[in-house]
């Protein structure tokens, strides 16, 4: 999930992969990959496929960057992961959420959805565990949230997450983006928000 | 042509594909839902009543196959009754919800409707019992209906134990509100049904009544 906040952006998620739903092949998987400096994404669908594309999309990125002679938009990043997801959308299965920060528009977040959509919105969620904190970001959602806020947003929806879906679990990687750079977060199993069951 | 082919809602199956919940406070337990019945894509009713009595302070909430889930109520509704005049009183909530689970066990094969049960006794005040697929569960709260994954991660953060009456209705209703949102076989208008030692209250809230959130 991401989320924008009054001066920049957080990117999170969890760090389980699976296979066939029955087996945890990585406890601690990161699902949060650097395309440039300011701008992260995270990758949704089959993680091969997902891998594939962010590599040959972060090489493209560096390239238009290069050529500019400035820092890449986000929104940059985001079209190049949709022309790939939209030309290749009957091979692949990866959809992408992409966030950051840069100089002309300040923070913002872009999905990329399986078929090659693209949409910015001030906060999205994405993945299995997505479905069960929709009603919870929805609540709780604010705009212009302090850096605080936003991080206790994003490690509760996080860890509500986690907790209902059993493909969903590990430790929770966050990631905050402002005009000053990036900053990894990382809050293992035990130290996440516990809630009334638990 | 041998048949006349009418709308294709006619011969869809009809669904409470719904948003149902039951939470127990401090004294009673509130049970709400929404409103539509969906055949396919077509919504068919969009005012129904899923909170169906069981008896005077039990309620159940229907959800899945609409004819399933109405059958079940009716049937544990008569049997509830002779049960509670072979007893003499008022029947228990884990009673109503035995019964509930026996049919439901049976015919998990040919039935596919779940049922949350909830209300009010003497001996355990409020209580909540979840059926899903024939298994019988006491929980502080259920949910259940295609709305209802969207929300499990909002009453997790938001239920608590030992909660007021009050409180525990507007909890229901923002919970209702956000999975009708959310889903697209959930949608009308909120029923709650309130249950405690001192009788049954029923609300509706209407569209326009229900709370809305940063996007609406």
């Amino acid at each position: 999930m991401a989320v924008t906040f009054d001066g920049g952006v957080i990117i999170g998620s969890d760090s389980r992969a699976t296979r066939g739903g029955e087996e945890v092949s990585s406890k601690t998987i990161n699902k949060l990959v650097q395309v440039h400096q300011r701008i992260f994404c995270c990758m949704a669908g089959s993680l091969a496929d997902a891998q594939a594309v962010l590599k040959t999309a972060s090489f493209q990125l560096n390239l238009h960057s290069v050529q500019m002679e400035a820092p890449p938009r986000v929104i940059a990043a985001a079209s190049l992961l949709r022309k790939l997801c939209y030309h290749n959308k009957d091979e692949l299965q990866a959809g992408f959420i992409t966030a950051g920060w840069d100089p002309q528009k300040g923070p913002q977040v872009y999905v990329v959805s399986l078929g090659g959509m693209l949409i910015s919105q001030p906060f999205t969620i994405a993945g299995s565990g997505s479905t069960y904190i929709y009603g919870y970001t929805d609540a709780k959602y604010r705009p212009h949230m302090t850096r605080e806020e936003g991080l206790q947003f994003v490690t509760n929806a996080l860890a509500l997450a986690m907790g209902r879906d059993n493909v969903s679990g590990g430790v929770a990687h966050l990631v905050v983006i402002t005009e000053e750079g990036a900053e990894h977060v990382v809050i293992p199993g035990n130290k996440l928000p516990k809630f009334h069951d638990e | 042509m041998l048949e006349e082919q009418g709308p294709e809602w006619m011969s869809e199956e009809v669904k409470t594909g719904t948003t149902i919940i039951a939470v127990e406070f401090d004294g009673g337990v509130v049970l709400g839902s929404d409103s539509r019945v969906s055949a396919g894509a077509s919504v068919v009713n969009r005012v129904m009543n899923k909170l169906s009595p069981l008896h005077d302070r039990i309620y159940c909430a229907l959800s899945g196959s609409a004819a399933d889930a109405q059958t079940i109520a009716e049937t544990v509704n008569y049997q509830l009754d002779v049960h509670s005049m072979e007893l003499g009183e008022d029947p228990l909530v884990c009673s109503a919800a035995t019964l509930v689970k026996n049919i439901s066990y049976q015919y998990k094969e040919e039935l596919s409707a779940h049922l949350i049960v909830g209300g009010w006794d003497r001996r355990g005040g409020g209580q909540v019992y979840a059926t899903l697929s024939g298994l019988l569960t006491r929980q502080p709260f259920a949910l259940g209906g295609s709305g209802s994954s969207y929300v499990y991660g909002y009453l997790d953060a938001e239920y608590r134990a030992g909660a007021g009456r009050t409180d525990t209705q507007r909890l229901v209703v923002d919970t209702l509100s956000l999975a009708m949102s959310r889903d697209g076989s959930s949608g009308g208008v909120a029923y709650l049904v309130t249950i405690d030692g001192d009788g049954v209250e029923e609300k509706v809230f209407l569209g326009n009544e229900l709370p809305t959130f940063y996007d609406q």
